[in-house]
């Protein structure tokens, strides 16, 4: 077997990154929608942790860090508009989210 | 070979073993002690003194029969039981038992892994049980377990606040993240952190009791509303695994609290020349004997103190425990850059 | 530690797939959490421990028991994904995914192809802990970014909490 590269992980990322994209594309409960941005989100620090290993330089883990607080924060605000939302429409079907729609 | 594969395999069998047969004991011992205060005896009949109950308790919680309720989903109903028991269990890896000591001649540290992120590898283990408490409710498609599981789940999140940044100030008191380095630098001073940092102590203690379940904040259990808690619809050997987390949870509160506040194996007054004596009893003793003498005070405040109201529980969280607790953080940083 | 690679990649992508595709939004937040932790060990593998922690307390044990909570208040009568839209073209989603995947691969395999040989990865430097590399580079070279991450996190508590407050 082949030693692990670097590339191995980019593909790894590349894969997860694009099932959370069919998720977003794909499925129409706003949470689930939600949990794929998710996914995608930690393709991308699978991405900055092996480059920070391929060169031994701890920057890559510290930026993995500030993507992990941004997504606690997207997470706290974009959980708390579905709630919003769910109390008005009762509904999550981003499909019925049609009100601002032309 | 043997150094990297049998000896951990034996550590984790003993501590697994040994990790059970507590709880179990311990289980008798809190019925016990809890008859003692209220002037009773407990229980008497199986074996002397009652000492052969919990195999008695263990027999018949595995030949009860185990009901899946028929609306339940079943698979989560299945996993929230171990959910909730394999992070109690996990964390037991990081803590130390003792110094480096011969046993049947190798010479080994007592614990099963010394990792440079131990205490937040604890921290971050054990928020993963929460995931066992509210999916338990939830998949018991009943009411009272939905409404305790919410219960469990809120407390859990508010007192996990408070007790973590009580640990922000161990680590700053140690410079170190490791659980042995954390006891070393207890030796180093010659100093029991409890005594430096009584707070904290107090902080983590509470927030230990609350993070449990254990009275006075049992609120997720309150037998009188609740008929029972996140678990009333599980029975048999399913509902034991919840009652073994909650009391191996309990333990390890105790043994955290002990390495970080109390010298973990080191002997009382490890300072002190003049009572050299006491290192004849080896540290692993010390160890268990602390960590007894905590989970006998968890037992008399059981036994001691009423129920909390579930708004005065949050508000001590919020209001008192969680202030109290960054500004400790603070002045721990103040002192340890000044001094 | 090959085998250790291509049996977390596996899971990672299996459950992500499951995320995806499950119906009961609970059992998808459950696979989210096992993708997390997945996700975790392999951050491990990389000499990322601090990260690896971090993982699990902040998603595993934070965010994620967030999801759940909104997704048992979301009490929903009727299934969430009832309502299509009929101007929804679901297969050009997956076409685009796939497009997406296969313009990565292919970007990929150009990049990496003609140097494999390029640099190993040097020996993991023994010493200096992976908690000490990181906290240095935060708190000195990374100080600002920092603060304005915790103001982030501030205005995300604040507006969540107006956001989720029901109206007087």
């Amino acid at each position: 077997m082949t030693p692990i590269t670097p590339a191995h992980y980019l593909v790894l990322s590349a894969a997860l990154f694009s099932i959370g994209l069919i998720g977003v594309l794909v499925r129409r409960n706003l949470i689930v929608i939600f949990m794929s941005i998710e996914l995608m989100l930690n393709a991308v620090n699978i991405n900055l942790v092996a480059f920070s290993q391929q060169w031994q330089h701890v920057v890559g883990q510290v930026f993995a860090l500030f993507v992990v607080a941004v997504a606690a924060a997207e997470a706290a605000i974009g959980l708390g508009i579905i709630l919003a939302f769910y109390r008005n429409k009762e509904t999550v079907n981003v499909d019925e989210i049609t009100l601002m729609r032309w | 070979m043997i150094e990297t594969l049998v000896v951990p395999l034996v550590k984790i069998a003993v501590l697994l073993v040994g990790i059970l047969t507590a709880v179990a004991y311990l289980v008798l011992l809190e019925r016990k002690v809890q008859a003692w205060v209220q002037v009773r005896l407990g229980p008497m009949r199986v074996g002397p003194h009652g000492l052969l109950q919990p195999v008695a308790d263990v027999i018949k919680l595995i030949i009860k029969e185990d009901i899946t309720p028929a609306r339940a989903d079943r698979w989560v109903y299945t996993l929230a039981p171990i959910i909730v028991l394999v992070p109690a269990l996990v964390v037991f890896a990081v803590i130390p038992f003792g110094p480096e000591t011969n046993v049947f001649g190798i010479r080994m540290p007592l614990h099963v892994a010394d990792i440079n992120v131990g205490l937040l590898y604890i921290v971050s283990i054990a928020s993963l049980g929460i995931y066992g408490t509210i999916l338990g409710g939830w998949a018991s498609n009943s009411k009272y377990p939905l409404l305790a599981s919410l219960r469990a789940s809120a407390q859990l999140v508010s007192y996990e606040v408070a007790v973590t940044m009580t640990l922000v100030s161990m680590i700053l008191m140690a410079g170190s993240l490791s659980m042995v380095e954390i006891v070393e630098s207890q030796q180093a001073r010659g100093l029991w952190f409890v005594f430096a940092q009584p707070l904290a102590f107090f902080i983590y203690f509470v927030g230990g009791l609350a993070e449990t379940n254990r009275a006075p904040f049992d609120l997720p259990e309150a037998e009188q509303e609740l008929t029972g808690g996140f678990h009333t619809e599980y029975s048999g050997i399913r509902f034991a695994l919840f009652f073994l987390a909650e009391y191996a949870n309990m333990i390890v509160i105790a043994a955290v609290a002990t390495t970080l506040f109390f010298g973990g194996w080191l002997r009382p007054f490890p300072s002190v020349a003049a009572l050299g004596l006491l290192d004849i009893v080896p540290g692993w003793i010390w160890f268990l004997l602390k960590t007894f003498v905590l989970l006998y005070v968890f037992l008399w405040v059981r036994a001691t103190l009423p129920r909390y109201r579930y708004d005065q529980l949050m508000r001590l969280g919020w209001k008192v425990l969680i202030p109290l607790a960054i500004a400790n953080v603070i002045v721990t940083a103040i002192a340890v850059v000044v001094l | 530690m090959t085998i250790a690679f291509y049996t977390l990649a596996a899971f990672i992508l299996a459950l992500g797939v499951l995320v995806v595709s499950t119906k009961n939004t609970v059992h998808a937040v459950l696979f989210l959490v096992a993708n997390f932790l997945c996700v975790a060990m392999l951050y491990v593998l990389l000499q990322a421990e601090f990260l690896a922690v971090i993982q699990v307390l902040v998603y595993a044990g934070g965010i994620v028991v967030l999801y759940l909570f909104v997704v048992m208040l979301v009490n929903l009568k009727r299934g969430p994904e009832t309502h299509v839209d009929p101007r929804r073209r679901d297969r050009m989603g997956l076409l685009i995914g796939g497009a997406v995947l296969a313009e990565f691969v292919a970007i990929l395999l150009y990049g990496f192809a003609p140097r494999a040989t390029g640099a190993a990865p040097a020996a993991a430097a023994p010493g200096v802990g992976n908690v000490e590399q990181v906290g240095w580079s935060l708190y000195v070279d990374y100080l600002v970014p920092f603060e304005v991450a915790s103001i982030l996190l501030l205005v995300a508590m604040i507006g969540a909490i107006v956001l989720a407050k029901k109206e007087p």
